[in-house]
């Protein structure tokens, strides 16, 4: 009965099998593109240092991530949401201010915090609506809650 | 052109290329073609015993290169084909005594009196490979269901892409369909979903395949066994004959995948 039910509506995808398939996934994009895994976070870290001396990023959300089609066709996709800014900071004030705080997460700065906005759960609901593509003003937010 | 040369390779060892070299020489044999096999695993002699040839040998695969024999020499008739020969390899001597050259002009000899000069390649893709992809007008990769050997198997199939001797057809060997049900081994459709390229052959594991090279008489001559069959198939579709594939309990949608994969190229 199992086994028609698996050749019905496919195998079982528990078991071993299953982990072979998805560590052979794994090391195929690597052995591919000739990146090992760790020169891949390397590469993420180098992009993401980039993009933070222009825009202000939700750091916990940034997606960079290797897909494959198959032996020929590999590709880097990126998601990486901005945080909104209703007061465009100074480029200079916003180099300085991570070079500061590298410690504090980038889309926290103070920078990215907006003038009047009371709590940080705020902050972090534009950021959602915005990578949505919603409409981000305030009206927005409430409808969100 | 003649003759076809196709080459037998996988990247990792062990995973049955001689094996299948000497079943696919012996189908083909039996389907009424000229055939001969060569061992390019310089070395590591190992097709003559499996075909049952050993005592037999006089000359091999470097006397023929570096002019100690004829061709015909170390061509051995097989005991119960009259139309298929295999050239061994050196035992004593290292791969690099051929250069892809020579095997280019070898087998353009051997093209124009036998349908097929089937190549036994050596594992590795040093110059073992490359003697024997050279001289190839179809690559057939062998594989097994087990994580290393299909990342090896993906690996030379990129270095025969970029050889231009691709897309090349993949063997599974070593099924164990008890297994794949219990979902504690890849599928063929895993290993046709990771590679993505064309299956000409799906072999069951099957113990014969150790009795058979006990007794240096391959599997295809032998009617009980299911890798034996699984071979004769292959050969068949070598001669592009259309076999649909046995039952082998895969999911059916898979067959049907695999011919719109076909269909589509
Ligand atoms: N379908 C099969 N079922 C069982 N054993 C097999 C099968 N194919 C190969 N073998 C065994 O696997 C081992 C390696 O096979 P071999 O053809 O010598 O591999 P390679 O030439 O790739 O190194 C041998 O002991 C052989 O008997
Ligand atoms: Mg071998």
């Amino acid at each position: 009965m199992t086994s028609l039910l698996n050749r019905l509506f496919g195998r079982p995808r528990k078991g071993s099998g299953k982990t072979a398939k998805d560590r052979l996934r794994f090391v195929l994009q690597h052995d591919r593109i000739n990146l090992p895994p760790e020169r891949l976070e390397e590469m993420k870290r180098d992009i993401l240092a980039v993009i933070v001396k222009y825009v202000v990023v939700d750091k916990d959300r940034v997606e960079i991530a290797l897909e494959q089609r198959d032996r020929n066709h590999s590709k880097i996709v990126a998601e990486i949401p901005v945080v909104k800014q209703t007061v465009p900071p100074s480029p200079e004030i916003n180099m300085d201010s991570h070079e500061n705080n590298s410690d504090t997460p980038v889309g926290e700065t103070e920078d990215s915090v907006d003038e009047g906005k009371p709590a940080d759960s705020d902050a972090e609901a534009a950021a959602i609506a915005s990578d949505d593509g919603e409409d981000t003003d305030e009206g927005g937010n409430k409808n969100k809650k | 052109m003649g003759g076809k040369v196709v080459t037998v390779t996988s990247g990792k060892g062990g995973v049955g290329k001689t094996t299948a070299t000497a079943n696919l020489g012996i189908s083909l044999a039996n389907l009424g073609k000229k055939v001969v096999v060569i061992d390019a695993d310089i070395g590591l002699r190992n097709l003559d015993v499996i075909m049952g040839l050993e005592n037999r040998i006089v000359y091999d695969l470097v006397d023929v290169v570096e002019g100690r024999a004829k061709l015909r020499q170390a061509m051995i008739k097989h005991k119960k084909f009259e139309d298929l020969f295999l050239i061994p390899a050196a035992q004593t001597r290292d791969k690099m005594a051929v250069s892809p050259k020579d095997m280019v002009e070898l087998t353009d000899k051997l093209r124009e009196e036998h349908d097929y000069v089937i190549i036994d390649s050596p594992a590795g893709i040093e110059r073992g490979f490359r003697n024997a992809l050279e001289p190839a007008d179809e690559v057939l990769i062998v594989t097994n269901p087990e994580v290393s050997a299909v990342r090896d198997a993906d690996r030379i199939i990129g270095l025969i892409e970029a050889a231009d001797k691709g897309p090349g057809r993949l063997i599974i060997n070593r099924l164990k369909t008890e297994m794949v049900n219990k979902g504690e081994m890849l599928s063929a459709e895993d290993v046709f979903d990771i590679l993505s390229l064309e299956i000409i052959g799906i072999i069951p594991e099957d113990e014969f395949v150790l009795s058979a090279s006990n007794s240096g008489v391959p599997v295809t001559l032998n009617e009980g066994s299911r890798a034996g069959m699984a071979f004769t198939n292959v050969a068949r579709r070598i001669t592009g004959e259309d076999v649909p594939f046995m039952n082998l309990d895969e999911n059916p949608g898979f067959f049907k995948r695999l011919m719109r994969f076909l269909d589509g190229r």
